[in-house]
């Protein structure tokens, strides 16, 4: 097994798992599932230039072959940006859940048929 | 590099700046902190009019941030079309930081003026910039703002529709990684001018992907302008914020049609092989059932900002059908129709808020109440406003859908269009006079409870007027700003300009 099969299908993994848990009726699944998403989302990034091990970002005088370092840079913003955005959920999440005692995305109350969270 | 040359970052800076000097100051002291907004509103404006002037030689102006060059540094880009975008930006958003002061509204929270500054910001980031990346960037910076202004005033009801929007959103900008990580990965690039060059000279064996990439890229841009079936956050989160920070958000979702318009024909053009024009399909269709939506949902709606929503709704569900037809033509009256559109979405949210505020109890229902104070003003601006939303004669809306129709005329799809835009315009005309005439004409009856507001002063009528007269303004120069529009199409429809303006004439 090549290591550009494990990386992809890691990142199918976690875009599964994502998806699945982002279309959840309870707001702690769904802040699981952006977390999730987002962590292939960056995988994925890191990837786009290309897999190349034990090669350095910079440039210099004694290597002839450098990994990409943009898409590096990339994954750095991405990776402030949704760790932020993951924090601002959490928060909105919670203040909704205590303002209107009920933890489902939609707002209406929580039946006592639904699966515990 | 002359002063003016760099006056094309001004919209940029200065909001940058204000933003948070405008926090700082406030705590202090409310006045200091209100000049400060004022200030940074009216240079942001001042410079919006001055890129507008410049940009009317016709010439492509870049502008290497750092001078950093490209393709390696971010430049930004200032054509017809994104000085337009700028200059409604900053007319929009001045009219509604008035209403926001006329009406208290930025007292009901904390860092109103930051985040609006911010929101200001982000939007003209959007409209300025040449890189993909740097568009994301912008995009998170709009959006980041507009959950705070969206917040704003709080409530059980507000936080929950906050929610459901960050989550959207935020799913959103995942896709809008991945798609630009599938273009990065294919052409090495981010800068839109150079990744038009490397798209175009692309292998067969790369065609696929780059199909997957535009139509990604699209989706992004399709749900961040709410197009048909993406549109299902809208409704709920404009119906549930502040009117007047609904009012700025009239031009968020034509942000989305902007990136749209700006990315497709310039990479995924007539150049790009069997990329080519790859959203436009999809387009057509989300057009169309955006404006039967959009309008029906006109109809049905059971408040004020419910509706004005609905009506922002169908207005983009308008606009895309003929953005979809990737013609000139088409698009010059697209470009008409999106500027005044813009103003009649933010206007009809500014009279819903004008109304709630005096007839206390019924709020925004659309039922009918005992007389309030104003009525007859309000039921003025609110016809003014109905008309220009919903495309009569003489207000701009009408103006918008001619050309529509008239450019439309003839092209792959047309009689759906025709069907499309006729047929909307009548429910919305039912809608919009079904809702008003409950609103201003029947009176409750005799027993039902009287209005618990307290009168008025009449100044928030203000801002709604402004735009209105904006409005007329525009019927009356239809011509001057039609040909305009045409001017900015013939920009955007040749993206071989574009690329030389950012990449220099040697590519």
């Amino acid at each position: 097994m090549s290591l550009e099969f494990l990386v992809a299908s890691a990142i199918a993994t976690l875009v599964a798992g994502g998806i699945y848990l982002a279309l959840r009726a309870r707001t702690f699944q769904v802040v699981l599932g952006l977390t999730l998403l987002s962590y292939a989302v960056n995988l994925f990034l890191f990837a786009v230039g290309r897999l190349v091990v034990d090669r350095p970002p910079l440039w210099s005088k004694d290597v002839t072959h450098h990994a990409d370092p943009l898409p590096q840079a990339l994954v750095l913003t991405a990776i402030v940006i949704t760790f932020g955005m993951t924090a601002l959920t959490v928060i909105l999440s919670l203040r909704s859940f205590l303002e209107s005692g009920s933890d489902q995305v939609d707002g209406r109350a929580g039946r006592d048929g639904d699966e515990a969270a | 590099m002359s002063a003016s040359d760099h006056l094309m970052i001004a919209p940029v800076i200065v909001p940058a700046i204000v933003a948070p000097v405008a926090m700082l100051s406030m705590r202090r002291r409310r006045a200091l902190g209100l000049s400060v907004s004022l200030g940074g509103c009216a240079a942001t404006l001042a410079a919006a009019i001055a890129l507008f002037g410049i940009a009317q030689d016709d010439a492509i102006r870049s502008y290497a941030l750092g001078a950093w060059s490209a393709p390696f540094g971010i430049v930004l880009v200032l054509d017809r079309l994104s000085a337009t975008m700028l200059l409604v930006a900053a007319i929009l958003s001045t009219v509604v930081w008035v209403h926001a002061i006329v009406t208290g509204a930025d007292r009901k929270g904390w860092h109103f003026h930051p985040l609006f500054h911010f929101q200001l910001l982000g939007i003209n980031g959007a409209f300025l910039t040449g890189d993909l990346f740097n568009l994301f960037v912008f995009f998170e910076v709009l959006l980041i703002a507009s959950y705070g202004l969206m917040l704003h005033g709080q409530g059980a009801l507000r936080l929950k529709a906050g929610v459901a929007y960050v989550v959207v959103n935020i799913v959103g900008s995942a896709l809008f990684l991945v798609a630009l990580g599938l273009l990065y990965g294919l052409t090495a690039t981010l800068n839109m001018a150079d990744l038009a060059v490397r798209v175009a000279a692309l292998g067969r064996e790369d065609q696929g992907l780059l199909r997957i990439a535009g139509l990604l890229l699209t989706t992004v841009f399709a749900l961040k302008a709410a197009a048909v079936p993406l549109h299902l956050w809208l409704p709920r989160t404009y119906a549930a914020t502040m009117p007047v920070v609904a009012a700025l958000f009239a031009i968020m979702t034509k942000v989305g049609v902007y990136a749209m318009i700006r990315t497709v024909p310039l990479v995924f053009g007539a150049s790009a092989g069997a990329a080519a024009w790859v959203p436009a399909p999809w387009l057509l269709p989300a057009g169309i059932m955006g404006a039967i939506i959009g309008f029906v949902g006109v109809l049905v709606a059971r408040g004020m900002r419910e509706q004005a929503a609905f009506a922002v709704l169908a207005s983009t569900g308008t606009l895309l059908m003929p953005v979809a037809v990737w013609r000139e033509g088409a698009l010059a009256a697209a470009l008409y129709y999106m500027v005044q559109a813009i103003f009649a979405g933010a206007a009809l949210f500014l009279v819903a808020d004008a109304t709630m505020r005096r007839r206390g109890q019924y709020a925004d229902a659309v039922v009918p109440s005992p007389r309030f104070a104003g009525q007859d003003a309000a039921g003025l601006l609110y016809l003014a406003a109905a008309i220009a939303a919903v495309g009569l004669p003489p207000l701009t809306g009408f103006v918008g859908k001619l050309l529509i129709l008239d450019a439309s005329f003839a092209v792959p799809g047309w009689p759906a269009i025709w069907a499309t835009i006729l047929g909307t315009t009548l429910i919305g005309v039912v809608g919009f006079a079904r809702s008003g005439s409950s609103l201003f004409w029947k009176t409750a009856a005799p027993d039902a409870d009287p209005i618990s507001a307290m009168p008025r002063p009449r100044a928030d009528f203000i801002a709604p007027a402004t735009l209105l007269i904006l409005l007329a303004a525009l019927t009356v120069f239809a011509g001057w700003a039609a040909a305009q529009a045409h001017a900015a199409a013939a920009q955007v429809m040749a993206p071989g300009r574009y690329i030389t303006a950012v990449l220099g004439a040697a590519r």
